[in-house]
């Protein structure tokens, strides 16, 4: 029994260090790798290397890197959580892993309502993937979905299950669903069907980055203030504003805290919506019905 | 010369971003109505109040997309164009 609890809490550390270490380390090689100054500048993602391809080299950047990072970390936590399930005797973890399933289910099934049982494992993993993401800023990593690449990638996702789901009455009611009020206006449904996927990445990836452009010009200006008011100083009080201390943790909690995670739940929430009203289902159901009296004829 | 043609292109990128960000009006006066009627609604029924604030939420970042098409657009000038016309324009001196 001892050996065993033992064997318990040392695969409980592993798990929950594959969870942090990810993040350390990001933090490690920012601070390694990243530019000496001390200055303050709004900069892209850095690019550590490229590898020659083909088409176009691949260039491996700081957005790679820490996408991996937060995949690893979420892996973590799964593990965390699902480890020594127990249907006599749950623990608090078991109840907090449960609690997560129960609520994507619940969205998933108020959202999308029936025939998409099996969505909620993708919805969680967008919001999850979206919030650690964007919650990554908090310790002074760059953020993943500040990139629009990322969330352009996730919104292509979206844009060919939308595509699928709407093709699941055949390709003709599809392209007939392009002059739905009127065949004069298939040009405006064209360009909205492509405006979904570029509307939702240019929203998020807005959103983010606006929230750290913002913080950045604020540290930076209470800098300069500082140096206005007490820079006739002498030594290192004038080198070192100290109001930044403090200062920016207050805008943090709106634009990393608030903001990353309302748009992880927007962006579950729309790609959920585009699915399920680009689905015909009642052309489905009857198209579903009529194979199935087609059917018993033949077999009469 | 040329340095006047530089300082015409970046004044111009940074008076194009200045203006591109007056599309902020619009979600700023959406979203207020927005919230005003989401207070109204859960004065009148306390009870409902989930349903409409994630609605509420919701309907906000749909409305805010069109100021956010802006800002990218607002970024894009600031940080991208000028690096990009101001090489266009030495390579065309060439």
């Amino acid at each position: 029994m001892n050996s065993k609890n033992r064997s318990f809490a040392l695969t409980d550390a592993l798990y929950l260090s594959i969870a942090i270490v990810p993040v350390l380390f990001g933090i490690v090689l920012k601070v390694l790798t990243g530019p000496g100054n001390r200055g303050i500048s709004i900069t892209g993602a850095r690019i550590f290397f490229t590898v020659d391809f083909p088409v176009q080299p691949l260039v491996i950047t700081e957005t790679q890197i820490n996408s991996w990072l937060v995949i690893i970390t979420i892996l973590g936590l799964c593990l965390y959580l699902t480890h020594g399930l127990n249907a006599a005797h749950p623990t608090k973890r078991q109840h907090l892993a449960e609690w997560i399933v129960e609520k994507t289910r619940a969205m998933t099934s108020a959202n999308m309502g029936e025939g998409f049982e099996s969505f909620p494992p993708f919805i969680a993993a967008i919001i999850s993937l979206s919030a650690f993401s964007s919650l990554l800023s908090l310790f002074g990593l760059y953020a993943p979905t500040s990139d629009i690449n990322v969330t352009a990638g996730w919104a292509l996702g979206t844009f060919i299950l939308i595509t699928y789901y709407k093709n699941k009455c055949g390709p003709f009611h599809y392209l007939k669903s392009f002059g739905d009020p009127v065949p004069l206006l298939a040009p405006l449904n064209v360009i909205s069907e492509f405006a979904t996927p570029v509307s939702m990445a240019f929203r998020h990836y807005g959103n983010v980055l606006s929230g750290s452009v913002i913080s950045v010009l604020v540290a930076a200006g209470l800098d300069g203030l500082w140096k206005i008011i007490l820079g006739w100083l002498p030594g290192p009080v004038s080198d070192f504003a100290l109001i930044r201390i403090g200062i920016p943790a207050i805008l943090s909690i709106y634009f990393d805290l608030f903001s990353g995670c309302l748009q992880a739940y927007i962006f579950a929430m729309l790609t959920m919506l585009y699915i399920s009203s680009g689905f015909p289902r009642e052309d489905y159901q009857k198209r579903k019905e009529n194979k199935r009296t087609q059917l018993i004829r033949r077999e009469q | 010369m040329i340095e006047i043609a530089v300082a015409i292109i970046l004044g111009c990128c940074a008076l194009g971003a200045g203006v591109a960000m007056i599309a902020g009006i619009g979600p700023g006066i959406g979203e207020g109505n927005a919230v005003a009627k989401a207070c109204e609604a859960i004065g009148r029924q306390p009870e409902c109040k989930g349903d409409v604030t994630t609605t509420m939420l919701m309907g906000c970042a749909i409305a805010e997309t069109t100021g956010l098409y802006a800002l990218v657009i607002a970024i894009l000038l600031i940080f991208v164009a000028p690096n990009l016309f101001v090489d266009i324009l030495f390579s065309r001196i060439r």
